[in-house]
């Protein structure tokens, strides 16, 4: 082994990365494009997750005092109210589920409405097909519950300790799925391009070894990934200020075992192989289904059981489990042992697999 | 000849793919500081005969000496390869290049002085994605050469070239030869085989069908030939045939 051609190869990797702009740009851009959609997806309406309809409603936006509603409702921070005139239109909205309930204001049988005798009936459409639909039922119900009647049969109770908001749970989601894409893009896809054009076959005519040439790969990713890692953090943390409750250095500790773990099971994928659509095809297939388990954007608590034994095979949910105990709850290194350890040994495993599998030129 | 003079033996090797054989027993002794010239029509078998040489290619059967014994690490500090098609880290300066594969070797040239050779001064600090197609065969020569190796496999290094450039090429492997190089070339080009060679080796069909110095193998296949066609590329056609290949 010599130290010599893996700094070289390292540097000429790295610098390889660093002057591909469009690459190295969109790397640090696309997490933060994605955090800023979610703060302002998530920012001043964040609660609001349902969407009623109301009609016959003839002003697009009405003073609220005109539309005769349950009170509840006009206030519920979770229901976005969208106003209809005609019944027609806004079931053919319902039936495809652009809103999730239609609700009748007042009893006045113009724009194809129900006349009701009972002033206090509340009249509303709901699809079968909307599982928002039954929830937001659900609220329509409790609305037209008065509120004496829930005295003493319920007890709120504020969550102890300091809230998690959603783009605060969401954000290490994001970092770890651009590590993803970085380790199985920038090293998978680029050691297949490398092995198609003949670059590998160049590096195996000289005394370069696949450990040496792994190594090197597997340290200027993580380097590269780490670095733009905290770059985008730096920057999204200025315009959203971030609640780190743990350690920065407990954070870096678990970034660096995620990043490694990501990367080694990248240089599985680029271990064999010339055809860059089939592992396009395949990083893409391995990628998609690891976000959806692995938590990235949401969280699969209550998924069946196998789902979750699955999600516990990929290196994802370890590295993302450790970083938001560390970064919503302020966990220590040791508390988050359990993820590191798991990380370390799939990482060893899968530099074994990818060293033992490597082909320069097949 | 002995074994010392002998810097490269080949005996029975064999290659197939998918039960097609690409090299079908060929036998080969290349003596040391001498060019040696590899042809054949496309599909002969002389890059993957070449490729096995190199070490590139695990061959089915055979055996391949380099200096009186088998091949071992030692090998590739001491070989210079360049592929017929090789692409570079598009993003490296060439001089970055150079200068990257010289650090794998344990005696590599002065990067400056390969620059110097293969005349890439100019071109030092350009981008491998931004250089000519002659540029980039001049860095691929000079990339072989980085080493200073005792051997140097050349697979077609002038294709594509000018002829100013071919000259210069022309120009390295004499230099090199000089030194007490030995260099294996593979060339379509007759005239190339006939200037550089000591020795060619015609290939066809995955076997060598004649062997000698350019001037034996001229004097022996184009005796009743009118003396305007009594040249290598007759005794290419006399043995390979007119019929055009792949």
């Amino acid at each position: 082994m010599s130290l010599k051609r893996m700094w070289s190869l390292f540097m000429a990797r790295s610098l390889e990365f660093i002057r591909d702009r469009a690459g190295f740009g969109w790397n640090i851009l696309f997490p933060f494009l994605l955090v800023a959609a979610f703060g302002i997806a998530f920012g001043t309406d964040a609660q609001k997750q349902f969407k009623a309809g109301v009609f016959p409603v003839t002003d697009p936006k009405p003073a609220l005092e005109t539309v005769d509603i349950p009170e509840a409702l006009k206030t519920d921070p979770s229901v976005q109210l969208v106003f209809f005139k005609d019944l027609d239109p806004a079931l053919e909205k319902l039936r495809h589920h652009k809103i999730d309930i239609l609700i009748q204001s007042g009893d006045d049988k113009a724009a194809g409405g129900v006349r009701s005798t009972d002033k206090t009936v509340v009249r509303y459409w709901v699809s079968e097909a909307s599982p928002n639909g039954a929830l937001v039922e659900k609220l329509v119900k409790a609305a037209v519950v008065p509120e004496f009647f829930l005295d003493g049969r319920l007890h709120r109770q504020a969550v102890p300790g300091t809230p998690v908001r959603y783009i605060d749970w969401l954000f290490p989601g994001i970092l770890g799925m651009n590590i993803m894409f970085s380790a199985f893009f920038g090293v998978g896809y680029v050691i297949v391009r490398y092995r198609r054009n003949g670059v590998l076959k160049r590096l195996k005519a000289t005394p370069v070894t696949a450990f040496e040439y792994l190594t090197a790969q597997l340290i200027s990713r993580v380097v590269v990934s780490m670095t733009a890692s905290m770059v985008v953090w730096a920057g999204c943390h200025g315009i959203f200020s971030f609640q780190m409750q743990g350690s920065y250095l407990d954070a870096a500790v678990v970034f660096f075992a995620g990043t490694v773990c990501l990367v080694s099971f990248g240089l599985i994928l680029a271990c064999r192989g010339t055809n860059e659509e089939l592992t396009n095809g395949i990083i893409n297939f391995i990628c998609w289904p690891m976000m959806f388990l692995s938590e990235v954007w949401f969280s699969i608590e209550g998924a069946a059981g196998w789902i979750k034994q699955v999600a516990g095979f990929l290196p994802l949910t370890h590295f993302l489990s450790a970083a938001r105990k560390v970064i919503n709850d302020g966990a220590t290194l040791s508390q988050v042992s359990e993820e590191v350890m798991i990380l370390s040994v799939m990482s060893l495993l899968f530099l074994f697999v990818g060293s033992r599998l490597f082909s320069w030129t097949r | 000849m002995t074994l010392e003079q002998l810097i490269l033996q080949v005996d029975a090797l064999e290659k197939s793919y998918n039960g097609r054989p690409a090299v079908a027993g060929i036998s080969l002794a290349i003596s040391a500081g001498t060019c040696f010239g590899l042809l054949g029509p496309n599909g002969a078998g002389k890059t993957t005969a070449v490729e096995m040489m190199e070490n590139i290619l695990e061959p089915d059967r055979g055996r391949i000496l380099f200096k009186g014994k088998d091949r071992d690490r030692s090998f590739k500090q001491q070989v210079g390869i360049q592929f017929q098609q090789t692409e570079l880290m598009a993003f490296l300066t060439v001089e970055e290049t150079l200068k990257t594969f010289a650090s794998f070797y344990e005696k590599p040239m002065p990067v400056n002085q390969v620059m110097d050779l293969c005349m890439l001064e100019e071109i030092g600090n350009q981008r491998n994605n931004r250089i000519s197609g002659g540029q980039r065969q001049r860095l691929l020569l000079g990339l072989a050469l980085i080493n200073d190796p005792d051997l140097l496999f050349l697979d077609e290094p002038t294709t594509g070239l000018d002829p100013q450039a071919r000259q210069h090429v022309w120009d390295i492997i004499k230099r090199a030869r000089s030194r007490g190089r030995t260099t294996i070339l593979t060339t379509h080009y007759m005239e190339e085989a006939w200037v550089l060679c000591d020795t060619v080796a015609i290939m066809d069909k995955g076997r060598i069908i004649a062997q000698g110095s350019p001037k034996h193998l001229v004097q022996i296949h184009c005796a009743d030939m009118p003396p305007e066609s009594r040249n290598l590329e007759s005794v290419f056609l006399a043995l390979t045939g007119k019929r055009l290949r792949e």
